[in-house]
């Protein structure tokens, strides 16, 4: 016979998994973003393989400039795991300054993606097609895979930039820090993923 | 809204941010090193997935999140591979680039 399911019932279960149902929700969302991008290389993956055309990436995209740029977004995977740790301390000058470091690292990031792709397309390099007489899927492929990314990052940026709001409102605290560390997981989410397009789009020959 | 519920010792971030740094360095001299192509393909494959592992691990916390979120995490890795094994007998059939 069915019983009505009483909260503290609700409670016991959800604390098994998670510390709050918020940080749940994220891994819930990262998870199926993460399928997103898993479809998106996979795809990548069987189109470059399928292709007799395909150039030599160092060839023709700057792996130097691309891996600063990788370096600088791991940077601002420090300074938010700094800025969580801030404010776990209660040191809200702290956490302020590491978030703006790690928007500025964001920024940044977008920025040189911004001139490579404007490079790119100067030198004919579209989504349908290239001067270069190799596979036409080349652009499509990179202007996907780094544009879909480009997005995460440019709304992440957003995104910590209504936490640094908030945060400069006194809304977290040392009891009080669960919006930074959701904000800090979708952050990470980004950083992990474009280390996985960098290898697959930049360095795999 | 407390969030005592995650104390634990804090990892050392500076040192896992070296550790990535470090990979990124090897990845950029093995996409450079002569060899067999594969060898090099399946290198820099597995420096992505270490470096993948070190940002969830440490700095997305999952180290030390509890078990049943560990697991709901990995299933898309199991789907993902699932996906990956469909795609290889296809996959094979195109391995042009290869020695035969």
């Amino acid at each position: 016979m069915a019983h009505a399911v009483t909260m503290n019932e609700v409670e016991r279960y959800e604390n098994q998994l998670t510390p709050g149902w918020g940080k749940l929700m994220m891994w819930v969302f990262l998870c199926s973003d993460a399928m997103s991008f898993a479809g998106l290389l996979a795809a990548y993956g069987a189109v470059r393989l399928g292709s007799s055309n395909w150039p030599v990436p160092s060839e023709k995209l700057d792996v130097p400039l691309t891996a600063l740029n990788t370096f600088i977004l791991i940077c601002s995977s420090v300074t938010m795991v700094k800025a969580l740790s801030a404010i776990r301390h209660g040191d809200r000058k702290g956490f302020l300054g590491w978030l703006a470091a790690t928007m500025t690292g964001g920024a940044s990031f977008l920025g040189i993606q911004a001139y490579e792709w404007t490079h790119l397309i100067h030198e004919g390099m579209t989504i349908q097609g290239n001067p270069w007489g190799v596979s036409t899927l080349f652009g499509a492929t990179f202007f996907i895979l780094t544009g879909f990314h480009g997005c995460h990052v440019l709304s992440g940026v957003i995104y910590l930039f209504c936490i640094f709001v908030r945060g400069a409102q006194g809304a977290y605290g040392d009891e009080n820090y669960s919006p930074v560390e959701i904000a800090g997981l979708y952050w990470h989410f980004v950083d992990l993923i474009w280390i996985l397009v960098f290898t697959f789009v930049y360095l795999i020959s | 809204m407390s969030n005592k519920t995650d104390d634990h010792a804090e990892p050392n971030y500076w040192m896992v941010w070296l550790a990535l740094a470090i990979l990124t360095a090897v990845e950029l001299l093995v996409a450079r090193a002569p060899g067999p192509k594969s060898f090099v393909v399946f290198s820099l494959c597995a420096l992505a997935l270490a470096k993948a592992a070190l940002v969830a691990l440490y700095f997305m916390h999952l180290k030390f999140e509890k078990y049943a979120l560990i697991l709901i995490v990995m299933s898309p890795l199991l789907l993902s591979a699932i996906m990956y094994i469909g795609l290889v007998p296809d996959a094979i059939t195109h391995l042009h680039w290869l020695p035969h």
